[in-house]
């Protein structure tokens, strides 16, 4: 790790004065389950680290049933599956939580850091840039791509969006909001992750000098929710494709349905052709077959990540018919 | 690789980052950023700022250990891990994959398990630090580590503190668990001989012990 200065201020607006204007200089601290590693492997080499530890106000979860939910940034993901108003009215986020499984990742980690945290792809792990390049020549398209994007990977950027929380809170209809220089912005969740064109951006809308102070999620009172996560291992692994599903139904018929995938593509991919098959349906085993089916009807898959179509495709399928029997 | 070219600046060496420092602070000359080096501007810089930022030279720091306070002097990127392993001695926690995956680093800030690798010292001032040194306190087994000796939890050796302060942090928290509690709250942990039948019985058992010592009953074994 190089070395670097560090910084532990008490309110966000001193937090935002200490932080740089251009990437690279200074990093935020959050967790830390995974910025410290990337330090360690000298990709990410900032000269300053201000930690978000102190700031009281980025902390907090609270719901209200007119207004719905805030998550503090810097909520932990163990305060996000222990706190009872998320379980009940919530559970798909818990169950996503859920997932990353390890206690001392949940005990660290954040609902922020969860979402802004970098990419798994190996490359850039190893240091050839977020686009994994080497001498301008790509590498993933030829490379050991099986765990890389299979939607919306028509380059520059193969990487998946890590994100647990992203897809149910996007399909959750969640909104973020920035704190920057120039005060508060609020932005939809479907609109905060970007796809990087150049190694200097970054995945996601926010500037190196701001930081995300809360999530704020609608209510969901008449939805029914769930996710579903394919994984190699059952602890301490990523998985390699999942899907959130957040449905209202009208009886037994779908009104409307939100479908979002997650690590297939360089965003959490919101699946309208899925949606499109659900609506004015009832759930059966077969619907959601083909609801799974369409979700990955535009997928390209890469040299060596085909097998992650039906994955997803399966992982679609389940999430629907799990939502369909419980839910919230 | 494009990192070996540009990317990795060499870590100063702490006293020549000091001497730079110290030179430019104690000359009192007034250094636009720009002369230090091309990357200084983008950094905010005013006095009010800088007094809130400490390093990167070593500065001094408190841990609360095992309930004894500990006065070191860091520099602010040295991990908690470190610290424990490299300043005070304390080796029970291991070093292995330095990355937030294995567990065998596990220790318990404030009531909840964490990886030392990945807490920076510095971070962990003001907050409750038990390691496996501190768990059998004057020489008393805890029961979690007398359980861990009778179920043979343990191959090499080399996760097992880890396991047990785990252990110990998900048995505070789930005092009468089920084996697939279990199986989930040790999680984090990873172990290459594969000794995960014996540390979840360990862990069951050592509940077993507890609620008994307190008259409760305990569920099922595995």
């Amino acid at each position: 790790m190089q070395a670097f200065e560090y910084a532990n201020p008490t309110t966000k607006e001193e937090a935002v004065r200490l932080l740089a204007n251009q990437w690279g200089e200074a990093e935020i601290l959050a967790g830390g389950t995974d910025s410290l590693s990337l330090m360690k492997d000298h990709v990410s080499t900032p000269r300053r680290v201000v930690s978000l530890q102190a700031i009281k106000e980025l902390r907090g979860i609270e719901f209200k049933p007119a207004t719905g939910l805030r998550l503090g940034a810097m909520a932990t993901l163990s305060e996000l599956i222990e706190s009872a108003a998320v379980r009940r009215e919530y559970p798909a986020l818990v169950e996503a939580a859920e997932g990353v499984r390890s206690p001392q990742i949940l005990n660290m980690g954040t609902v922020g850091g969860d979402l802004c945290q970098r990419p798994r792809c190996w490359y850039f792990r190893a240091g050839y840039g977020l686009l994994a390049r080497d001498d301008g020549k790509a590498l993933v398209p030829e490379g050991e791509n099986q765990y890389h994007a299979i939607l919306g990977n028509s380059g520059p950027a193969y990487f998946v969006n890590p994100s647990s929380l992203a897809p149910a809170l996007i399909a959750l209809g969640a909104k973020v909001r920035v704190f920057g220089p120039q005060g508060t912005r609020e932005v939809g969740l479907d609109k905060f992750f970007l796809t990087p064109a150049s190694d200097d951006q970054r995945e996601c809308d926010l500037k190196a000098n701001e930081i995300l102070t809360d999530i704020l999620v609608p209510p969901a009172k008449g939805t029914k929710m769930a996710i579903y996560e394919v994984r190699q291992r059952e602890a301490l692994d990523y998985p390699l494709a999942a899907a959130a599903v957040v449905l209202r139904l009208d009886g037994k018929t779908v009104k409307s349905a939100r479908v979002v995938l997650g690590h297939v593509a360089p965003v959490p991919w919101p699946a309208p052709e899925a949606e499109a098959v659900l609506v004015g349906k009832t759930i059966s085993e077969a619907v959601a077959d083909e609801a799974g089916k369409a979700a990955v009807s535009k997928a390209t898959p890469l040299s060596k990540n085909a097998y992650k179509v039906q994955l997803a495709r399966v992982a679609v399928k389940r999430a629907i018919l799990r939502a369909a029997q419980g839910g919230a | 690789m494009s990192w070996k070219k540009d990317k990795v600046r060499k870590p100063a060496k702490p006293n020549e980052a000091l001497t730079r420092r110290d030179f430019l602070q104690g000359a009192g000359v007034a250094v636009s950023g720009g002369l230090l080096v091309g990357r200084e501007p983008a950094i905010a810089a005013s006095p009010d700022e800088k007094a809130k930022v400490l390093g990167p030279e070593a500065v001094p720091i408190t841990l609360r250990i095992n309930g004894k306070a500990q006065k070191l002097t860091l520099e602010p990127r040295v991990t908690l891990l470190d610290a424990l392993r490299n300043h005070l001695d304390m080796t029970g926690a291991k070093k292995m994959c330095d990355r937030g995956t294995c567990g065998a680093c596990t220790v318990i800030l404030d009531g909840k398990a964490v990886y030392a690798c990945s807490v920076l010292a510095i971070a962990a001032q003001g907050k409750e630090i038990l390691t496996i040194e501190g768990l059998a306190a004057g020489g008393k087994l805890h029961p979690v580590m007398t359980a861990f000796v009778e179920h043979d939890a343990h191959q090499c050796g080399f996760c097992t503190p880890g396991f047990v302060m785990a252990s110990k942090a998900f048995l505070d928290k789930n005092p009468n668990p089920l084996q697939q509690d279990v199986e989930e709250g040790l999680g984090g942990n990873l172990c290459r001989c594969g000794v995960y039948v014996g540390v979840r019985q360990a862990a069951l058992d050592a509940a077993k012990a507890r609620l008994g010592e307190k008259g409760g009953k305990a569920h099922g074994k595995v």
